[in-house]
């Protein structure tokens, strides 16, 4: 039996994990205070997934660049992906929050959203 | 211009106060930000994991901010933005500056500074070397990044673990950054242990613990620096320098509460935190004026941000209330709060047990890592609280409770202290 030390990122606590693992598969989990430790350490052996966060610009907003998501967490091997995916995109103004920004990012079936409201920029115009 | 309530400074504080404020019957609340919109510094912090205390789900910093903007917006709670308050006095007559409205008064009738903190500068670490361009504290550079869109270096040392420092070295690498090593001058990081796995060992971003800078090189911009290991007193050790070429050196280096116009108006600062001393009800020394968020003493997660403020909005209101209908301040009788052994600091630093409601947060640090330990609360000589604790960090807020009903007894105890105990055998 393997066993694997991990660290839970659910939340603050960071509990200490250990993942015992019988033919490639997890078969038990401890050090975990709750069910979502145990949920992600055996996920973190089989398929690590975390949610991306970056900016994209925006065109005409109050702000120039929008905050934006993974709508969910993706595998871990697609980070890179994603964040190349997203060069070159570009929003327009204006963003609520939850506007799909990129669809199936590096097709990973999953949707980039945006995380901040842009309102459009209203230009004075002189006289 | 009058106002039952101002609140200076429109981030998580100041927000949650706001909020808090009017539900609980303030009606002329005026919020001042000097940004041009509200949320403060979790507009420029576009990662996740906030709100799982407060909203049971994990959101970025911008949704966080957007909540309870959206709430004050609803409640018609008013706020000037771009608008800076330069001076307070004791008698709450806050004095702001704006570009469209220019110098104008406000006479306040209760006060609540929610100022937030500022980053510790390169000037206050004693590292040699020029002053070339490619220095930055770790959030400035997210700024830089995440707001503007620009990014301030391609090849990068990060100085100091704490969160901010451990988001950046992330937040670097995504955008295609070469983030060679993250440097630790304590033997532990100073941030929360989820940002290590998921920023540094997602990145495979070295971590190098009792290590600093010891010099930087490059007159023009930044071209390398020079790590040493240190000892347990933190002097770097003669003949451990290794030298790495970089264009970029961030400082994640700590936070100090911003307290200039606290100072003006003589608000006692604790000596630790940097921040006001209040007591239970988040009031500072000078009556009327409450404080809460980072301005009090920085926190690790907004949640507990949000949460420390709305008690601050809710005893403003109640100080108002009370004023209004003319019950004038009481002789209130305060029991001292005492940071003890093992511990750095409390908020709140005092408590009336008269005053304070069935249950009191009392947050604080510990001073150094503790595994299998308790945290003790004694009334004199008296042990009411003893929870075991499997380990404590200085860069993970701790709090305790204290009940109401078993602080009675102890009404004219000299102190109530709050302390690390081993475990015994």
């Amino acid at each position: 039996m393997e066993r694997k030390e991990l660290i839970c990122i659910c939340c603050p606590m960071g509990c200490a994990l250990t993942a015992e693992i019988e033919n490639g598969e997890v078969c038990r989990v401890t050090g975990n205070t709750c069910p979502r430790g145990d949920a992600y350490g055996r996920k973190e052996v089989t398929n690590p997934t975390r949610i991306v966060t970056s900016v994209v610009p925006v065109r005409g907003g109050t702000s120039g660049m929008v905050s934006v998501k993974t709508a969910s967490d993706i595998p871990k091997g697609k980070i890179m992906e994603c964040m190349n995916a997203l060069r070159g995109i570009q929003a327009a103004a204006p963003v609520r929050i939850g506007d799909m920004i990129a669809e199936n990012i590096a097709d990973t079936g999953v949707d980039v959203i945006a995380t901040k409201n842009v309102d459009v920029l209203q230009r004075r115009c002189g006289g | 211009m009058k106002k039952e309530l101002v609140i200076i400074g429109g981030g998580p504080a100041g927000l949650a106060a706001a909020i808090a404020a009017k539900e609980n019957g303030v009606n002329e609340i005026l919020i001042l930000e000097r940004d041009h919109e509200l949320g403060g510094i979790l507009n420029q912090c576009i990662h996740n994991g906030f709100g799982l205390h407060t909203f049971q789900e994990e959101l970025t910093g911008p949704e966080y901010a957007a909540r309870f903007i959206e709430k004050a917006e609803r409640l018609g709670i008013e706020y000037k933005l771009n608008t800076m308050a330069l001076s307070i006095t004791k008698d709450r007559k806050v004095t702001a500056v704006s570009a469209k409205e220019g110098m104008f008064e406000i006479e306040a009738d209760a006060l609540i500074l929610s100022m937030g903190c500022r980053e510790r500068p390169r000037g206050a670490l004693q590292i040699p070397g020029y002053r070339p361009a490619g220095i930055y504290s770790a959030g400035t550079a997210q700024k830089l990044v995440n707001i503007e869109g620009y990014m301030p270096g391609r090849e990068v040392v990060i100085l100091g673990s704490g969160d901010i420092g451990l988001i950046m070295a992330r937040r670097m690498a995504l955008e295609g950054a070469k983030v060679k090593v993250v440097a630790e001058l304590m033997p532990y990081s100073g941030g929360l242990k989820r940002n290590i796995v998921q920023c540094l060992s997602d990145f495979d971003i070295p971590l190098r613990l009792n290590t600093t800078v010891v010099d930087i090189a490059g007159k023009e911009r930044v071209e390398g620096v020079t790590l040493a290991s240190v000892d347990e007193k933190g002097r770097p050790i003669a003949g451990t320098e290794e030298y790495i070429p970089c264009d970029t050196l961030l400082l994640s280096v700590g936070l100090i509460p911003e307290n200039e116009l606290s100072k003006g108006i003589g608000v006692a600062l604790n000596h630790v935190t940097k921040g006001p001393v209040v007591n239970e009800r988040m009031e500072t020394s000078v009556e009327g004026v409450y404080a809460c968020g980072n301005v009090l003493h920085v926190h690790d997660l907004v949640d507990f941000v949000s949460e420390e403020a709305a008690c601050a909005g809710r005893y403003a209101a109640e100080y108002l209330a009370e004023k209004r209908s003319g019950i004038s301040e009481r002789e209130v009788s305060r029991i001292p709060v005492i940071a003890g052994y093992g511990v750095r600091y409390t908020v709140p630093s005092s408590v009336s047990v008269d005053r304070m409601e069935e249950l009191l947060t009392v947050r604080f640090r510990v001073k150094d890592v503790r595994r299998n330990c308790f945290i003790s609360v004694y009334a004199d000589n008296k042990r009411l609280v003893h929870i075991k604790r499997p380990v404590m960090a200085p860069g993970e807020m701790e709090k305790v409770m204290l009940k109401k009903k078993e602080l009675q007894a102890y009404k004219t105890a000299d102190s109530v202290t709050v302390k690390i105990e081993e475990a015994e055998d």
